[in-house]
């Protein structure tokens, strides 16, 4: 549980962060400045194992959407009944009632790609973004703002998504959504993209482009090495 | 899946379907601690004893419990609140009668109750539709392939304190790096055993 309340106390604390916004703010908050997965490295699991195609890389997000946005209203409508000692129960099982909801609906009418998700969409009540958020934004604001802050979050869990399994689906196949378009007369297809280590790489690259754009590692580059 | 044994399940779930790097499970806790050695031995030892357990009880709830009251999609929901309930009894437990390893694994305990990789485990064990043993071996092989994983790459990333990376991939990028290389060296297992 340590793990939330640090992702608490780094935007609550200090007074910064995605906390202290409303409406717009919040989504820009959640969407780019501070993205769930590319500045605050969270909920990454998910980000790995289902980027191998672009198709399941959107339902995934889609997921997370709706996870969000209905855990976050949830939690938010019942801030001041839950006695604080037991709000992580409360939270959680809030969360477990939307991962199931979700996962019997695609199971039920899209069945093809429940069996390619696994056991990915139960994982999301382990995700740290949706914890996250529940625990540090939607306990202390009002449930339409906790709505936006879920919904920013999860599309901003979601853009990311959809541009790694973008790369990873177009290098390792050529291919997007399944048309092939890199021809394979002069793209052969790295197949190592699709498996483990491409997706590690890539997300890799990608948090360094992140970092790259926003400078975010400038200031501490005098002192300390990784 | 009843003719595959259970020890071809704990060297495949160590080396070949490794939790951490074939299944990107546990990564949140995973950058968290593979900083340093030492932590990552504490937590590796309290992962593979919670996920080993709890895989155990979760194997006899679903199949003793949810299986013949038709209440299977309560599963996530019910092995969440086994794993969260174990996590605070061994807590509990370990503070009353060994203070000693309290002090080693007490800091970690909270931290696995989040740890994707033992919901994981349970959910992969459903899914795969193992027997009993099979789900004990898988639970204890993936604990330690967990552990071996994070202590090797704790291991690199202490010596990268002395290398010169480029600024943008400082910290959690080039740690997703190098462990891409490491999952790519644990590709090389792959033709030892293979289950699905």
């Amino acid at each position: 549980m340590a793990k939330t309340d640090i992702v608490c106390a780094t935007c609550v604390g200090t007074g910064q962060g995605p906390c202290d916004g409303k409406g717009v703010q919040t989504l820009k908050e959640g969407v780019w400045i501070s993205n769930p997965i590319s500045i605050q490295i969270l909920g990454i699991c998910s980000a790995l194992a289902v980027t191998n195609r672009l198709e399941n890389s959107l339902v995934m997000g889609a997921a997370l959407i709706f996870v969000g946005v209905g855990s976050n209203l949830f939690v938010s409508l019942l801030r001041n009944v839950t006695p604080r000692r037991i709000r992580m129960i409360a939270e959680v099982a809030i969360i477990a009632t939307f991962v199931i909801l979700f996962d019997q609906v695609l199971k039920a009418y899209y069945w093809e790609m429940s069996k390619q998700l696994g056991p990915y969409v139960g994982l999301i009540i382990t995700n740290c973004i949706i914890m996250g958020r529940a625990e540090g934004f939607a306990l202390q604001n009002r449930p339409l703002v906790s709505m936006v802050d879920g919904l920013a979050n999860g599309l901003g869990y979601a853009a990311v998504l959809a541009v790694i399994g973008f790369f990873r689906e177009l290098l390792g196949t050529g291919a997007i959504f399944g048309h092939v378009v890199l021809d394979p007369s002069w793209y052969t297809p790295n197949q190592l993209m699709v498996l483990a280590p491409g997706a590690f790489i890539a997300l890799g690259i990608l948090i360094a482009v992140f970092n790259w754009i926003s400078g975010a590692n400038k200031a501490e580059a005098e002192g300390e090495a990784p | 899946m009843t003719e595959i044994s259970p020890l071809v399940i704990l060297i495949a779930a160590i080396f070949t379907n490794n939790i951490l790097l074939a299944n990107f499970l546990g990564m949140c806790s995973f950058l968290a601690v593979s900083k340093r050695i030492d932590t990552a031995v504490g937590l590796g030892a309290a992962v593979i004893f919670v996920m080993t357990a709890t895989t155990a009880i979760n194997y006899a709830v679903y199949h003793h419990v949810l299986v013949p009251l038709g209440l299977t999609f309560l599963s996530y929901i019910v092995f969440i609140a086994v794993i969260a309930a174990f996590v605070q009894f061994v807590e509990m437990f370990i503070e009353r009668f060994s203070l000693g390893l309290y002090h080693a694994l007490g800091i970690f305990l909270p931290l696995i109750t989040v740890n994707c990789a033992i919901l994981g485990a349970s959910l992969f064990m459903i899914i795969r539709r193992y027997t009993f043993a099979q789900s004990v071996a898988f639970g204890f092989g993936g604990g330690v392939g967990w552990t071996l994983a994070i202590i090797l790459i704790a291991g690199l990333r202490q010596r990268m304190r002395y290398s010169d990376v480029p600024v943008p991939f400082r910290g959690v990028a080039i740690a997703m790096v190098i462990t891409g290389v490491m999952a790519m060296a644990f590709m090389g297992f792959a033709g030892m055993v293979r289950i699905q």
